[in-house]
């Protein structure tokens, strides 16, 4: 035995350490065909990985405090060695986490992969998606620019519409009447230390009750229906490590491309990733023309503003967020995967993508009249996407679905 | 696949936020032209740094752009002598809030959030207006606090012709200052250079830096893709 060997088996003897290899990477059997969407989870562990490294630098040289914060946001860009790249990373990770855990959404939805056994799998990516974006609305005070500041007033304001206690919880999650110090220093400990904690464990139970039931694929079969009668393997299935470990690298060295790009030749993405209002130091006696949140928040806030009723506004923002958890249990079609679903389950999704975009793109605009009417449609289409699916997909005839993977 | 992923990803560039309607000439912003941003150091600290701060840039940052720690004393410094001290100034903020409405705000990102088109347009935009405080207005900035501090430069103008709807507003020179037309456009075209570089001083080093991050990251591709292929035969 050699004593690389012998050491192995005393960790072994103390800790599973093999065993958690072999069940997480060298023995976890992946379906064989996986295809582009799948790159997306394992980006998203990239950019959580590079949001904590980078986050870790900049936490060294920020300054939690209104007088403050925004001069050392500019020091780390200009005195501190390197600071300017630590930044960006850090800024265009956060959009990039968005970019690629929407990629990541819209893989499930398309094949099907919060569907049973998998309703966990879902429910806790939901709570890692809710958790990030209480991630990123914390984080982006941080700045102490002008969008940071009224972005935060105009979020926590929000709260005031809830009956009877509204005001007072409002008060009590800034700390004081307005956005202000109090509000900086507590974002920034939620920010730095509190969410990315639940983060971390949401995302590691999120893969072992991946693990525990196994992938979906592109096709939407359960492998482990049709296993090697003698090793007990699916037939379908590949070793995840080194096959997927080798393709994801590939994804990631794609990936690092598009992100080095955006970082070293447009790290304000044309003021989608940082705002130009965001380089004017907060300033609580001046409201900005219009008050914008990032991209990524911006199909909910379109359809908060395209409800008349500020309460309901609120109500059906939350509502547009949590309604999705349900997914699981509002699809009932016998085909997972949309390669074996019929045109009106496709035609719910295209037009649901549709308005998601649309929202999206309504709520970085002026709430005009014409706008508002544009985001109650995409609004109506967002929700009867979800709460008329129980009727489409039980009504609408699914491909048959064979038990292996084709060819 | 890639070409598909390469796509989606820029899919938010494609979209640009749209301007407020006003008319913007484009500024000849080109920070590999350091004698021009040398130029622009001069005019700002000149005749910007005594209202305005720029309390996050350091004097000896100007060595990026050529100069030496001498230069920079001799010729760019008028309120400190620490080469490393900030770009602030003796204007007490209450004070600048009496005479100008508000306090001038510090230039030291001026160039993010304002865009450099926007300055150049701005400084070039002043006109005679009897009914302002200062005798000046601006066509870009409409009341503005500010009066034309470059007037010893460009000399007088009065508006011919308002633009509207984001067409160009026509100006005419009814008094010639020190510098022709041309030579104004130019110094103002140094000053925004330098506003520019001044906003980001480690961009330059980021569009390098960029070139050889993007070089080994397509030779570290070709490896990771020919280690797929080998690892993949196999699998049918």
């Amino acid at each position: 035995m050699s004593a690389m060997q012998k050491m192995m088996g005393w960790i072994d003897d103390r800790f599973p350490l093999t065993a958690t290899w072999k069940a997480h990477l060298s023995e976890y059997y992946a379906p064989k065909n996986f295809n582009f969407w799948y790159f997306f989870g394992s980006l998203a562990l990239l950019v959580l990985v590079n949001q904590i490294f980078t986050g870790i630098f900049l936490t060294m040289n920020y300054k939690p405090d209104t007088a403050l914060a925004f001069g050392s946001v500019e020091y780390i860009m200009r005195d501190v060695d390197w600071g300017w790249l630590i930044r960006y990373m850090h800024s265009v990770g956060a959009s990039m986490f968005f970019v690629v855990v929407y990629l990541h959404m819209f893989r499930g939805l398309i094949y099907g992969s919060y569907r049973k056994p998998r309703e966990l799998v879902w429910i806790f990516g939901m709570m890692i998606y809710l958790a990030l974006m209480a991630e990123a609305f914390m984080g982006y005070l941080l700045p102490w620019g002008q969008m940071s500041f009224w972005g935060a007033q105009v979020i926590i304001s929000l709260f005031t519409a809830i009956p009877v206690i509204g005001d007072a919880l409002s008060t009590w999650i800034r700390g004081d009447f307005v956005v202000s110090d109090a509000t900086l220093n507590r974002f920034f400990a939620f920010h730095v230390i509190a969410i990315p904690l639940v983060l971390l464990g949401l995302v590691v139970a999120h893969i072992i009750a991946l693990h525990e039931v196994g992938s979906n694929n592109p096709e939407g079969i359960e492998i482990k229906k049709v296993k090697d009668p003698v090793t007990h393997i699916p037939l379908d299935g590949i070793p995840f490590h080194p096959y997927y470990t080798v393709k994801d690298i590939v994804g990631v060295v794609v990936f690092l491309m598009v992100f080095s790009a955006i970082i070293f030749f447009a790290p304000e993405m044309g003021g989608w990733f940082l705002e130009p209002d965001n380089f004017i130091p907060a300033n609580p006696m001046k409201t900005p023309p219009h008050i914008v949140p990032l991209w990524y928040f911006t199909p909910f806030y379109a359809l908060l503003r395209a409800v008349p009723n500020k309460l309901f506004g609120v109500i059906g923002m939350g509502a547009a967020v949590l309604i999705m958890a349900f997914l699981p249990w509002l699809d009932r079609a016998k085909a997972k995967s949309i390669r074996y679903r019929g045109p009106i389950y496709k035609t719910f999704l295209t037009l649901f993508v549709i308005s998601f975009i649309g929202l999206g793109y309504l709520g970085t605009k002026e709430p005009t009249p014409v706008h508002n009417i544009f985001a109650r449609i995409f609004g109506i289409i967002y929700f009867a996407f979800f709460l008329l699916m129980p009727l489409y997909t039980s009504i609408e005839k699914t491909k048959p679905v064979p038990e292996r993977i084709p060819e | 696949m890639k070409k598909l992923l390469i796509a989606l990803l820029f899919a938010p560039l494609t979209v640009f936020a749209s301007d407020e309607g006003v008319y913007l000439d484009k500024a000849p912003v080109n920070l590999s032209d350091y004698p021009s941003i040398q130029r622009g150091a001069k005019i700002f600290t000149n005749y910007c740094l005594s209202c305005h701060s720029a309390q996050y840039m350091r004097y000896n940052r100007m060595v990026d752009i050529g100069l030496t720690k001498d230069q920079i004393k001799k010729n760019l410094m008028f309120a400190t002598d620490n080469v490393g001290s900030t770009m602030k100034i003796a204007m007490r903020p209450e004070d600048a809030a009496k005479w100008f409405g508000v306090p001038p705000p510090d230039l030291s990102v001026i160039a993010r959030s304002r865009t450099p088109d926007w300055i150049y347009t701005y400084l070039r935009s002043f006109y005679l207006d009897d009914s302002r405080p200062t005798g000046w207005n601006n066509t870009v900035f409409a009341n503005v606090g500010m009066p034309h501090v470059l007037w010893t430069l460009q000399g007088e103008q009065v508006l011919k012709k308002a633009g509207k709807d984001g067409s160009k507003p026509v100006f005419e020179l009814v008094k010639q200052g020190k510098l022709t037309p041309d030579e104004y456009d130019a110094t103002v075209g140094d000053l925004v250079n330098y506003l520019t570089w001044m906003s980001e001083p480690a961009r330059m080093k980021r569009l390098e830096t960029g070139v050889y991050v993007l070089l080994f990251l397509g030779i570290f591709f070709i490896l990771t893709y020919f280690l797929k292929k080998e690892f993949w035969k196999d699998v049918h």
